[in-house]
């Protein structure tokens, strides 16, 4: 479903990813792990076409179609989907207006955003004066509303507290599985993991792809020994 | 001054409209229907086209009938001029007179409208409004112009008289093309609790206005606002601003505006002065530039003889975040869909103190004329 080959990015200039190659299929559920500012978002933002993300080489296919010049929602009318790490607040755009842009199916709407406790958020201007758990949950309802085939999940957990994560989780687990969706999860807490069976995982470290393999097995030995224990130990099977 | 009376006129005010009057009138936020109305007027160039009240408590006319039937009237003529000690043109013909009684709350709200038609026609108009004791309403003018009159031109002044107790809501809508100069000139009285809102909207290009109405605070307890939404097109100059004189103790002002430069100038001023203590008054401007060859400028101003005041102001000015753009794309919007959505945003008819009968009017006369904008 979404292959990269060879892709190397900057920002301003510097390097940020290099010689990235990965492979998700469809209905597969991958997760990348890695440190703060090891280039896991960037990532994202470049399959996602933003500006600011300037690809140095290597080559990006969804749907064996190369998507390079296509912009932003193009490639999210092809079946590409975000959920944000630190969505920016928009003023002056209510959340409803973009749950009605995403799905004409107004009970559907109601019903997610009852399921995802964000039906007083609906009138209000999109991630303004909104909680961390608001957000996240703002970006889950959007993102399923959306419906895309394959899913970026950034730091899903992240600023949540258990109680959301675990309703999240939850939501996102079945979603995920009844829907035979492909997704691509950021963490660095693994958190989430105890909600999505995940298929596989790798790891990012400053800007390269250190292993793939059992998302649980990567998980503990990063619990147990660090990334640095993690880029000593898979070194020899570095993906390039 | 011309005499009109009402023998000639039309028995509805959509009679014996062109199709481009039609048109222009209704873009300027009038029902032509007159359903959801108490009382129309409609004034084409110098000629007064159309008056009718639908309700005993809701006097509607020509200024100059008014007079001459009202002795009264004469009084009230130039007299917030002469409050302020200054000057108006005596050139005019025609304009509205409304009284509404008092204590008498008009449900519906009563619409005005001075229509330009004729190419390079100086319209200029005095028009005369009177809320007595106690009474409530909600008045809406539209000021419009035909395809037909180029390079016109439009003056209107308005003396706004709001006795005690009385409540104004007073929404006018500009809806103009590029050739069209503007002047309009206004001055609201308000006595004791009376209050006078002023709800300003110009979406579609005008060549040049410049206005700067006056609202007086004359006895304690009076509040005035005045909210504004303007678009500025292209090559276009608009120099709007607000004033307010707090002369009696515990009153209350405030100046709201947004604004969104396609293109053309946009000069934003504000003027707050508490001429006693105990008052409150706020200022607030925001303004989007969406081209690079937009202005904004926006130029606040307080003033204060009194320490116990409570007076504030913020403005900002920016473009439009590139963040925001993308978050709405990697939902499916285009960048054109998602600019459109923000600005439509920020342009926020809620800023407006809207009457729930002309919300949704407003609400979809906005999201029409937008969508043409861009």
């Amino acid at each position: 479903m979404l292959e990269i080959k060879n892709l190397s990015v900057s920002i301003q200039d510097k390097i940020i990813l290099e010689n990235i190659n990965l492979e998700i299929k469809s209905g597969q559920v991958m997760v990348l792990f890695g440190p703060n500012g090891s280039g896991k978002s960037t990532l994202l933002k470049t399959i996602m076409g933003f500006s600011g993300y300037e690809k140095k080489s290597g080559q990006i296919i969804f749907k064996g179609k190369n998507i390079d010049s296509l912009s932003i929602e193009e490639r999210v009318k092809l079946g590409l989907g975000m959920m944000y790490q630190n969505p920016p607040k928009v003023r002056g755009v209510k959340l409803l207006e973009v749950a009605q842009f995403l799905s004409k199916d107004k009970k559907n709407i109601e019903e997610l955003s009852e399921k995802l406790s964000l039906k007083e958020h609906l009138n209000r201007e999109i991630n303004l004066g909104f909680s961390g758990g608001e957000i996240k949950r703002a970006e889950l309802f959007q993102i399923l509303l959306q419906d895309p085939e394959l899913l970026f999940l950034d730091e899903p957990e992240s600023g949540v507290d258990l109680e959301n994560i675990s309703l999240m989780g939850g939501i996102l687990n079945n979603y995920l599985r009844k829907q035979n969706k492909s997704a691509l999860i950021i963490t660095h807490t693994g958190y989430i993991l105890d909600y999505i069976k995940a298929d596989s995982g790798c790891v990012m470290i400053e800007g390269r792809l250190w292993c793939m393999g059992s998302p649980k097995e990567i998980f503990e030995s990063i619990r147990k020994k660090g990334y640095e224990k993690c880029r000593v130990c898979h070194a020899p099977e570095r993906i390039e | 001054m011309k005499n009109v009376g009402s023998a000639m006129l039309p028995k509805e005010l959509n009679s014996n409209l062109e199709n481009q009057d039609q048109e222009a009138i209704s873009s300027a936020g009038i029902d032509l229907s007159e359903k959801s109305r108490l009382a129309s007027f409609l004034q084409k160039d110098s000629e007064i086209s159309f008056f009718r009240s639908l309700s005993k408590d809701i006097e509607i006319l020509s200024v100059e009938e008014a007079i001459k039937n009202f002795p009264e009237v004469k009084e009230y003529y130039g007299k917030n001029f002469k409050l302020l000690n200054r000057e108006f043109p005596l050139d005019t013909e025609g304009g509205y007179f409304i009284r509404v009684k008092r204590e008498k709350t008009v449900e519906l709200p009563i619409q005005a409208c001075l229509l330009l038609k004729t190419k390079g026609f100086k319209q200029k108009v005095h028009n005369l409004i009177i809320v007595e004791e106690g009474a409530k309403v909600y008045l809406i003018t539209g000021c419009t112009a035909t395809k037909s009159a180029d390079e016109a031109f439009h003056l209107g002044i308005s003396e706004f008289f709001v006795h005690k107790g009385g409540y104004l809501n007073f929404t006018m809508i500009h809806s103009w093309k590029e050739d069209i100069t503007v002047r309009p000139i206004s001055i609201a009285y308000i006595e004791e609790k009376g209050s006078f809102i002023s709800n300003y909207i110009s979406l579609k290009p005008v060549k040049d206005i410049q206005m700067y109405p006056t609202a007086v605070l004359a006895e304690n307890f009076a509040r005035a606002s005045f909210n504004s939404l303007i678009l500025s097109h292209p090559n276009t100059l608009q120099d709007i601003g607000s004033r307010v004189i707090l002369k009696a103790e515990q009153t209350q002002a405030e100046i709201i505006s947004r604004a969104v430069s396609l293109g053309g100038k946009i000069i934003a001023r504000g003027h707050l002065k508490a001429e006693n203590k105990n008052i409150k008054a706020h200022l607030e401007c925001r303004g989007l530039i969406l081209s690079e060859r937009g202005t904004i400028q926006a130029i606040p101003e307080m003033e204060s003889d009194w320490r116990d005041v409570d007076m504030s102001h913020e403005a900002a000015i920016g473009k439009i975040n590139q963040e925001e753009i993308e978050y709405l794309c990697s939902r499916g919007f285009s960048k054109q869909q998602a600019q459109s959505i923000i600005v439509r945003g920020f342009m926020d008819i809620d800023i407006l103190e809207l009457p729930e009968a002309l919300r949704k009017e407003i609400s979809l006369l906005e999201e029409k004329t937008l969508k043409l904008g861009f």
